[in-house]
């Protein structure tokens, strides 16, 4: 043998991989190839004694983008001696690769576009191999130009040295361009007349004259005005209808933040890395920002240019700018120039557009850092995904499996290997649009990664859309070949997607697990109706789960209604743990309701159903401290302007608010006679709240512990993005059992496809 | 006559004859009823006249309570019937009549409703021509049953029907959707909505008439059980075509509105008991717009929606985002997590 076979698999395509061992493998003066295929890159050298030194660099001198996973050597034999180091053109085989997500501006791209002296000076599309777009632009693979929206572009000369030069940044970056050969910005009027001029000057003036924005980015479109602006922002709310749901607010750089935000080293460094997500901070008093862009919240989302087109709008800008999803409420944000006029019409006044097509829609990823530094994802989406994570050893290989998530904060899963690909996030899926976006999107990974799907894993709702498709698509393949259809309880799947996450396998047994959210379907028992949870304590592993205590129940009318109107779980609070108090006394905390309409609809089963929710008694304390409209106008609302009062208490009351636990469940009927006799501000009740359920959580976990001999508790559920909530309730459980927290994936409902998959695989075996 | 009814009235013999001689030939008198013999004797040239074919239907009438505001069990047991004849353009002319009495009904309720059903027969000019009458122990029927069946001549130039629909023609609604649904739930429930809550039960033939001429008009059904959501799927079932419906366009009370409100339900799954359903192509739309509102029943008449080729019947909100309607399963399920 007088060579060497080097096999990398991971995110090495598109990042400048090759060229990077071209670089290395000339400066070790090592003679051999590389090239692409479907497992990933293979290197093959002539031995030599830099061998050792060539892979010590391999490892060590990534391109930023790229990952390795694995890494085989073995022996080669060369049939003739190769002369220097070549890279040869790609080979089509079986797809064993992964697709990169979406990367920010990079410094040195960022230097060029403000370079007066550089070819795309100006260029709002410049990119490299360290940046710019990938998932968003790839119709098939291997990742090679012709298979991306680049393919209508033709590379001019300056642009094809360049690409075909090993030793440029931008050697085989496929969407690489220039303003000779590449795509173009222009502005058009709400009805998608071309405005001639330049285009950035054009929206910089609509701009400063408070109008509204819509601009084509990276993975959809987004609605823009002048975030100081209060009429501005005003005339973006009535035109999408919001009047409370908070937007998004783009500064041009760090600095720019500190007379809106605050910012520690980690939020600083988040905000700047290549994800560039949009970052919760926490808002600062006399900001410049005007008060409307996230009504009575206490944090603000900030985010950092991830394009260089919004770099050169947020450069020409002098003042902070909304950068919204520009979708009209309910529909998923249009991909196509024309659908946007068309969606868009009689919202924005002007349009950027651009002539290279989206073909994913990704919006922007939302995230949190809390005060220990610990991250956490809200939204998982632009520069996150389609990031795999690595199955635990004693996993099976989850090729075949898809599993649909859940139907709010929707996204999807599928097995690959000895991985699982959580798609973006894909919204609610109440209506049609989104819903056809979502099988869209599916069969766009289906292709994308040649899969071929036998088990179907989705929630056990039977109204969720995503288990309606499940269910389809599997009756659909029954035929062909052998499908499976798996259904998995909605807490389980949020459990197992944090045991997942967090590395545990199979084999490590049992969990305590607190699953805390809004409402999720439970059919467990199959002579029993199906019940409704939402504020359960698991004894859980991968491959079952148990309630062992939690939340008491409620009765609720009206079905989704209930969850919109939080006086009505107010009401159902009162009546299950108050049932004494008089009908006079309710009206008077209530309001003017129809208050005994409800009481008659519970007593004849007109709608109502029982329920254990965790979300529901926030909306409740929430209603009751008189700080949330009779109707919300986004999911979690009440909740969000709960946690942003506790925020802002500044003095604690010595008072304290009892809720005890006995056993494993929350007394609930102590908590609200202690509750309505509590003195105290808003903020000190709301204050006070989440340390009196931090407490009672706490120690029903604790109880836990000592019964069942655990030592470790799973934190999930959409109601952890309380960020109060969850430090209080560290806090009282820190020394004592070990906590599992989610990371790099949502504990909403946007995280659970992850846990469907696991529990799917974990039950086949 | 006693004061309550009892066994006896529907035994054959004396009490029954009574019956009959003093409720129902005083309140339903015409030529044919009053020979009083096994059947009705009806003469088909006077049917022939209209048309070739014959319109037959029936339907039993179970509610409670039997009496509510706009109507009662013998309007509803009348019109319903009627309406249904109707809906394929035949103007219904005669109905049998059978009735299925608890022991114990007060007579003077009884009354109240036959009186109830000769007004409105009259009115509608049917006349009620053959009939039974049962009387059941106690707890072995509730109330009152009514069961009545009717004919009447299609004319030759109509042949209405789901299959004529196409893609592009336009949905009508005669009125307000859900009043009869929403008034009988409030009463049943005991949820004591006060005041403004009242059936819309009353016959259809009159808006049936004005549609004849037009060539336009494709099918009718009238949107009782299941409100209109039942009767588009029955149509998308049967014409293969979809059902695209406006939510802001559903013309609903603000009675109605909040009752649905209140309890997390949706008017268009509501029952009617007089309201019907047009399908009509593009060209006549306003035209049958225009004759619906002229008539007593169809002042409120409006457009909610189109057909098209989805095969699915979608519900489109006032931002533009469509959701499938789905036939209700129960209850309706809670997903907001």
């Amino acid at each position: 043998m007088n060579g060497t076979e080097i096999r990398v698999k991971g995110k090495v395509q598109g990042v400048g991989f090759r060229p990077f061992v071209w670089q290395i493998a000339n400066a070790l003066e090592l003679s051999g190839d590389v090239l692409n295929d479907g497992a990933g890159v293979l290197i093959r050298l002539l031995n030599n004694r830099q061998l050792g030194l060539f892979q010590q660099k391999l490892m060590q001198e990534l391109p930023p983008l790229a990952r390795i996973d694995a890494i085989t050597v073995t022996d080669f034999s060369w049939d003739s001696i190769p002369r220097g180091f070549t890279i040869r053109a790609s080979l089509a085989t079986a797809m064993d690769t992964q697709v990169v997500p979406d990367a920010a501006t990079c410094p040195q791209c960022l230097a060029e576009l403000h370079d007066h002296n550089n070819r795309r000076y100006y260029y709002p599309f410049i990119n490299c191999t360290h940046c710019g777009p990938r998932f968003t632009i790839i119709q098939s693979l291997p990742y090679d130009r012709p298979n991306t929206v680049m393919s209508p572009f033709p590379l001019c000369k300056d642009c094809l040295t360049e690409y075909l030069s090993p030793a440029d940044r931008r050697y085989h970056a496929q969407p690489v361009a220039c303003a000779q050969c590449g795509p173009m910005v222009y502005v058009t009027d709400s009805q998608g007349a071309i405005i001639p001029g330049n285009w950035l000057a054009q929206t910089i003036t609509a701009l400063q004259q408070g109008l509204i924005v819509a601009i084509k980015s990276i993975g959809g479109f987004h609605l823009a005005c002048d975030a100081t602006n209060y009429a501005a922002v005003q005339l973006l709310r009535n035109r999408k209808r919001r009047q409370y749901k908070p937007v998004a607010v783009m500064v041009k750089d760090i600095p720019a933040i500190e007379n809106v935000a605050e910012t520690s080293v980690e939020q600083q460094k988040l905000l700047t890395s290549r994800v560039a997500p949009i970052v919760l901070l926490k808002s600062k008093a006399h900001s410049a920002l005007a008060e409307n862009i996230a009504p009575h919240l206490s944090e603000i989302g900030i985010m950092l240019p991830s394009n260089p087109l919004l770099h050169l709008l947020a450069h020409a800008f002098p003042r902070p700018l909304v950068m919204t999803s520009a979708n009209r409420s309910g529909l998923p944000p249009a991909l196509e120039n024309t659908e946007a006029l068309l969606q868009l019409k009689g919202v924005a006044d002007r349009f950027v557009m651009h002539n290279r097509e989206i073909i994913q829609r990704c919006d922007d990823s939302l995230m949190r850092i809390d005060q220990y530094g610990r991250q956490e994802v809200i939204r998982r989406s632009r520069g996150l995904v389609p990031d795999a994570l690595e199955l635990p050893d004693d996993f099976p290989d989850a090729d075949g499996y898809l599993a649909f998530g859940g139907d709010l904060k929707s996204a999807f899963a599928i097995g690959k290997g000895r991985q699982i690909v959580v798609s973006q996030y894909l919204g609610d899926l109440s209506n049609i649009e989104t819903q056809q976006q979502y099988q869209k999107t599916i069969e766009h990974y289906r292709d994308l990664y040649h899969l071929d799907i036998r088990h179907y894993v989705a929630d056990q709702h039977p109204g969720y859309f995503s288990r309606q498709l499940a269910d389809r698509q599997a009756a659909q393949q029954q035929n062909v070949s052998q499908a499976a259809i798996h259904y998995v309880q909605h807490h389980h799947a949020h459990v197992a997607s944090c045991l997942i996450e967090n590395g545990w396998r199979l084999g490590q047994g049992k969990v305590l697990a607190l699953a805390l959210d809004g409402l999720g379907f439970a059919d467990v028992e199959s002579n029993s109706q199906p019940q409704f949870w939402g504020g359960e304590l698991l004894l859980a592993d991968y491959r079952q789960s148990r309630v062992i205590g939690g939340f008491p129940a409620v009765r609720l009318v009206g079905g989704d209604i209930a969850a919109r109107q939080p006086w009505r779980s107010y009401y159902a609070h009162l009546k299950a743990f108050i049932p004494q108090m008089t009908a006079g006394e309710m009206q008077r905390l209530i309001g003017n309701k129809p208050l005994r309409q409800l009481d008659v609809a519970m007593e004849r089963n007109i709608n109502s159903c029982s329920i254990r929710s965790a979300g529901r008694l926030f909306d409740a304390v929430a209603a009751s401290l008189g700080v949330v409209d009779d109707e919300i106008e986004y999911e979690g609302q009440a909740a969000c302007q709960l946690q942003a009062l506790a925020c802002r208490c500044l003095n604690l009351p010595d008072n304290e608010i009892k809720m005890p636990v006995s056993g494993l469940s929350l007394d609930l009927t102590t908590f609200w006679h202690s509750w309505i006799e509590c003195a105290g501000s808003v903020e000190q009740k709301a204050y006070l709240f989440h340390r009196a359920l931090a407490k009672a959580l706490a120690q029903m976990v604790q109880n836990a512990q000592l019964h069942y001999q655990i030592q470790h508790v799973v934190l999930t559920g959409g109601v952890f993005h309380n960020s109060l909530l969850r430090t209080l309730l560290k806090q009282e459980l820190a020394g004592y059992i070990q906590i599992l927290e989610h990371k790099n994936y949502s504990c909403g409902d946007n995280g659970i496809a992850l846990g469907q998959l696991a529990v799917a695989l974990s039950q086949s075996q | 006559m006693p004061e309550r009814i009892t066994l006896s009235h529907g035994s054959g013999g004396k009490a029954t004859q009574q019956l009959i001689d003093e409720l129902f030939l005083h309140y339903f008198s015409n030529p044919f009823l009053n020979q009083l013999e096994d059947q009705a004797r009806l003469p088909i040239i006077q049917l022939a006249a209209a048309g070739e074919l014959l319109a037959f239907s029936t339907d039993s009438y179970v509610i409670d309570p039997i009496i509510f505001p706009g109507g009662d069990i013998g309007k509803l047991a009348v019109c319903g019937t009627a309406n249904d004849v109707a809906m394929c353009g035949a103007k219904p002319s005669f109905l049998s009549c059978s009735l299925i009495i608890e022991e114990g009904l007060p007579f003077e309720t009884l009354e109240q409703i036959v009186s109830s059903m000769a007004a409105t027969a009259n009115a509608a000019g049917i006349q009620i021509v053959t009939g039974d009458t049962k009387v059941v122990a106690r707890g072995s029927a509730d109330k009152l049953f009514i069961n009545t069946s009717g004919i009447g001549t299609i004319p030759n130039t109509i042949r209405w029907g789901a299959d004529k629909i196409a893609p592009g023609d336009q949905i009508i609604v005669s009125g307000t959707l859900g009043d009869h649904g929403a008034t009988i739930l409030n009463l049943r429930e005991g949820l004591g909505l006060s005041g403004l809550l009242k059936s819309d039960c009353q016959p259809l033939y009159p808006l049936v008439e004005v549609l004849l001429p037009l060539q336009g008009v494709k099918a009718l059904r009238d949107a009782t059980r299941g409100g209109v959501n039942a009767v588009l799927h029955e149509f998308s079932h049967r014409s293969g075509c979809g059902f695209k419906v406006n939510e802001a366009d559903l013309p609903v009370t603000a009675e109605v509105r909040s009752v649905c409100e209140l309890l997390g339900l949706e008017p268009i799954n509501f029952a009617n008991e007089g309201k019907l359903i047009a399908i009509v192509a593009k060209q006549d739309t306003d035209a049958a717009l225009k004759a619906l509102q002229q008539t007593e029943g169809g002042a409120k008449a409006t457009i909610i929606g189109e057909v098209n080729d989805s095969g699915k019947v979608t519900l489109c909100n006032a931002f533009g985002g469509h959701r499938w309607l789905d036939l209700p399963s129960g209850e309706p399920m809670p997903r907001i997590c």
